[in-house]
């Protein structure tokens, strides 16, 4: 029964946030985005202080639950473990608990953390390395299937399915993405929960409340025959059966319920034991990081022109669309990170780099960084859209509150950029053509066209208190590969 | 209801009321009347007799860039075999492939069973030595040694000094009516857009007798008749008139303005099946060119069979339109420019823009969605939010995003182009707003 409930709710969780992570729809975030706020790790960036009581609480009321159901890489791995005992009588046995790695691994991810290396952070932390696994692996299937629908609804008429792009956004993001799926499986097809408890960082951390837990699986005495069977079934590798002795190492346990229902004596029961255990200690975790600041050396724009014109002269024919080169991103001496991060030191401190952002932005403009420095953390970019004004879906999705909740008006107060102009190649400067795209499409008014006294064409400029750095010039600048118009980061936002 | 709902339902009625022995639904909206003789009309100048239906090869399908010839092939055959034996290229049309496929498609029959027409179409490069390989191209591409009916490719805008430059000063006046006299050519005219004083040229070298014009191909349907915008481009009534008087043979182009009036706003296609519940929509616009004796062909750009068998149906059973439905056509046309329509015939002429955009995409998409009726005019209005989707994705689908028009710059070089002369980079910012306020649910 417990079992059943435990595979329900984790079923529950499980579905609804790789949805959430797949979505391209637009809608499931209003019924789903909550899942990905409870989060461990998440809610701590966001100093969100209710869920982390509330998942302590949990913890020291039901144990490890956190695990089993709300994280959905351990549901994850139940699922890669299943696969890979099926048909095994003893799958697994006890293992000696591996201190040294899991405090080590603990200890390296508290100095990441406040050291600012939030590359090493998203690489470890659980749900970021599922979110990764899924934008980058999943998503590009699920929009394929969805894609496929849009074919069919195109043919039918129906507007229920529309056709999404998919696009690399960041290879070193996909290989560790790789990396990780094949690290999770090689560790659950045979291992069970061995990255829970031997390598994740908030396993770890619950474990400290875990083994104060007041609802626990116990055995009773009197009963248990030393069958091993229990042990044999322990994904966590957790309960030590030896001729005459038993023993449950709750710092481990993750409430699975698997022991209780293969104990054929009945010797196992979860059930209130409070005080029974008591080692280990409880330690909180604060939160305090500083980053490092690193001047990115400013390349010179792409010099690239736009020659797609028109044969002129010869024969003029009919029809045809001119060849567009693919935009390429520009350097940015600063990052761009979204309206809603405060600034560009609080937005890479507090995010995990779950990827829920990417995977959710609808206008293309989220992916993640590339940078060493700040590996799989999103930042923005215009090649295929730019950060639409009645946009703030990655606002209200953040779990780790790097991106803060905002509503359309306060976006227009975030100012997470200014564009530049490069007029060496700006057509309308150079005299090609007349243009003037970039001034009339900028929502906050912000470039206006002006003379150059040097030769007498009219050439765009900023003013830069204006200007919010949403990329709408720097998308539609006709200019190829790299725009005329380019947007660099502010680091302060308001 | 719908308009597709709508034009199921009529259609259904009109097979229900068919249901005899001859009644089998062809075509897309036209009901079969069984075989019929194609409409035919004497050339007064030279007896040709000329099937009222003429094969305007501007828009046959593209796969990935390329003519379909299996397509063209088959549907010139059905062409031939129903009685249309005019048609109409161009050096310049379907990226310069159509005059190929026409040659290919043709030649297959014997060379009296049809009457080819093309067009010196010297647009980019007017010197003569172009405009000459231009003309001995087209013979070659053609399969033939002479032409039926030469074109000089759509004149009038610029009046006098833009037909010096491409024809007077260049000296190919000189050449066409040399290879008139060889026998290249048997008939030489021109095509038409532009303003009436731009035409009154064109008529008065005819009546000084400096040009002799053996016909003239115009824009004529029920719509530009008294409602071209008057100021650029002169109304059909007054070319027809002109060319009467001077007893000029008439070919018609852009009957249909590219497809719009087959497929005219919901209101205005119901009014139209209410009169003639087996009719196609298209098939009066057909009809109200072909009432007027003086036309000699009406060309139509079909690009599949079914378009090409609903015509042939309309003019293997012709009726003329009579005085008070010539009225009621009027009266739609008056209802017609009420819609914020683009006045966009997809002929493509000022593609490829430099700058990518797909200014026919998008138009044609703009004015789908306002003749179906799937356009949210305001935040407000019943379904807003299902209209909004249905707008954006199916732009989506029709245009590529970096085609869309928001990112058009208004360079202009589009608008010397565009027979229609339409403002079109003031037309992309308009769509480019609407689409942007629907977006911002911020709909004036």
């Amino acid at each position: 029964m417990l079992k059943k409930v435990r595979v329900a709710l984790a079923w529950v969780f499980w579905i609804g946030i790789t949805l959430l992570l797949l979505d391209v729809s637009g809608v499931l975030h209003t019924y789903l985005g909550w899942m990905a706020k409870l989060q461990f790790l998440p809610a701590v960036l966001a100093v969100n202080v209710a869920v982390i009581v509330a998942l302590v609480l949990l913890t020291l009321l039901f144990g490890r639950v956190y695990c089993s159901v709300i994280c959905p890489l351990g549901v994850f791995q139940d699922g890669i473990s299943w696969l890979g005992r099926r048909g095994s009588k003893r799958p697994y046995q006890y293992r000696k608990e591996l201190k040294w790695l899991r405090y080590g691994v603990l200890a390296l991810f508290v100095i990441a953390l406040l050291a600012g290396i939030q590359a090493f952070v998203a690489f470890l932390a659980p749900y970021s390395a599922y979110g990764r696994m899924v934008q980058n692996l999943l998503q590009p299937v699920y929009i394929w299937g969805n894609n496929l629908f849009a074919a069919w609804a195109e043919k039918a008429g129906s507007y229920a399915f529309y056709s999404r792009e998919v696009w690399l956004r960041s290879v070193p993001t996909l290989v560790v993405a790789v990396v990780t799926l094949v690290a999770i499986v090689a560790l659950a097809f045979k291992g069970g929960r061995t990255y829970c408890n031997s390598i994740c960082p908030v396993g770890t951390v619950l474990s400290f409340f875990s083994r104060f837990a007041m609802f626990r699986p116990v055995i009773d005495r009197s009963k248990c025959v030393h069958c091993k069977a229990c042990e044999h079934h322990c994904k966590a590798h957790c309960i030590a059966i030896g001729k005459d002795t038993e023993k449950i190492d709750y710092s481990r346990c993750v409430d699975c319920f698997n022991c209780i229902g293969h104990c054929k004596t009945g010797a196992l029961q979860y059930r209130f034991a409070w005080g029974k255990e008591t080692a280990g200690q409880a330690s909180q975790e604060s939160r305090r990081a500083f980053m490092a600041g690193t001047a990115v050396a400013l390349g010179a724009a792409a010099f690239k022109g736009i020659e797609a014109r028109a044969q002129e002269g010869a024969k003029k024919l009919d029809g045809g669309l001119a060849d567009l080169l693919p935009k390429q991103a520009p350097q940015r001496e600063t990052p761009l990170t979204p309206p809603g991060s405060k600034s560009v030191k609080d937005f890479y401190r507090r995010c995990t780099g779950c990827q829920l952002c990417v995977a959710q932005c609808p206008n293309n403009v989220l992916r993640p960084s590339s940078d060493l420095e700040h590996l799989m953390q999103p930042q923005m970019s215009f090649e295929r859209g730019w950060c639409r004004p009645e946009c703030v879906r990655c606002a209200e999705l953040c779990p780790a509150g790097a991106i803060g909740k905002i509503t359309r008006e306060e976006k227009t107060q975030y100012r997470v950029g200014v564009s530049q102009v490069n007029l060496a190649i700006c057509v309308s400067a150079c005299g090609k053509a007349s243009c003037g795209k970039c001034a009339q499409a900028c929502p906050s008014g912000a470039i206006q066209m002006v003379e150059n006294k040097g030769n007498g064409q009219l050439m765009p400029v900023v003013a830069e208190e204006l200007c919010t750095g949403c990329g709408a010039c720097e998308y539609l600048c006709p200019v190829r590969p790299v725009s005329a118009i380019t947007v660099n980061g502010r680091t302060q936002h308001i | 209801m719908k308009r597709r709902d709508f034009i199921k339902i009529s259609g259904a009625a009109a097979l229900a009321a068919a249901c005899g022995p001859k009644g089998a639904q062809s075509g897309a909206g036209t009901v079969n009347e069984g075989p019929g003789e194609m409409l035919m009309r004497e050339n007064p100048r030279n007896g040709d007799r000329i099937s009222a239906l003429g094969f305007g090869c501007m828009r046959w399908p593209m796969v990935d860039g390329v003519i379909d010839q299996e397509a063209v092939n088959e549907m010139v055959d059905y062409a031939i075999e129903h009685g249309i034996n005019y048609f109409d290229t161009s050096p310049a049309y379907l990226r310069g492939q159509s005059e190929k496929a026409a040659g290919i498609a043709l030649s297959r029959h014997p060379r009296d069973k049809y009457f080819i027409a093309t067009k010196l179409s010297n647009f980019g490069d007017a010197s003569a030595e172009a405009s000459r390989k231009m003309f001995f191209d087209s013979l070659e591409q053609l399969h033939t040694d002479y032409f039926d009916y030469y074109l000089l490719h759509s004149i009038g805008r610029g009046g006098k000094d833009a037909f010096n430059k491409r024809y007077v000063d260049n000296g190919m006046i000189d050449f066409v009516l040399e290879q008139k006299a060889a026998g290249r050519i048997r008939n030489l005219g021109f095509s038409f857009h532009g303003a009436q004083h731009e035409f009154d040229y064109f008529m008065e070298l005819y009546d000084s007798g400096q040009m002799h014009w053996d016909f003239v191909q115009i824009e004529m349907n029920y719509v530009d008749w008294t409602h071209a915008d008057g100021v650029r481009n002169v109304n059909a009534d007054y070319l027809y008139a002109e060319l009467d008087k001077r007893e000029i043979p008439i070919v018609i182009m852009e009957p249909l303005l590219g497809g719009r009036l087959a497929n005219v706003p919901d209101g205005i296609a119901r009014q139209m099946k209410e009169r003639e519940p087996q009719m196609s929509v298209a098939s009066w616009a057909f009809r109200f060119c072909g009432t007027y004796p003086r036309v000699l062909c009406i060309l139509s750009g079909m690009s599949n069979m079914d378009p090409l068998k609903e015509n042939v149906q309309t003019f293997s059973h012709f009726r003329p339109l009579n005085e008070e439905e010539l009225e009621f056509l009027e009266q739609m046309a008056t209802q017609m420019m009420e819609y914020p329509l683009v006045n966009c015939t997809d002929c493509k002429y000022c593609m490829p823009c430099p700058w990518g955009i797909d200014i026919p995409g998008t138009f044609q998409h703009y004015n789908r969605a306002i003749t179906e009726g799937t356009y949210a005019q305001n935040t407000a209005q019943k379904n807003y939010a299902k209209l909004k989707k249905a707008y954006l994705v199916s732009y989506d689908r029709a245009v590529a995003s970096i085609r869309q028009a928001d990112h058009c710059i208004s360079c202009g070089e589009c608008l010397s182009h565009c027979p229609q002369s339409i403002p079109i980079p003031d037309q992309l910012r308009r769509i480019a707003q609407y689409v942007e306020n629907l977006r911002q649910d911020k709909l004036p």
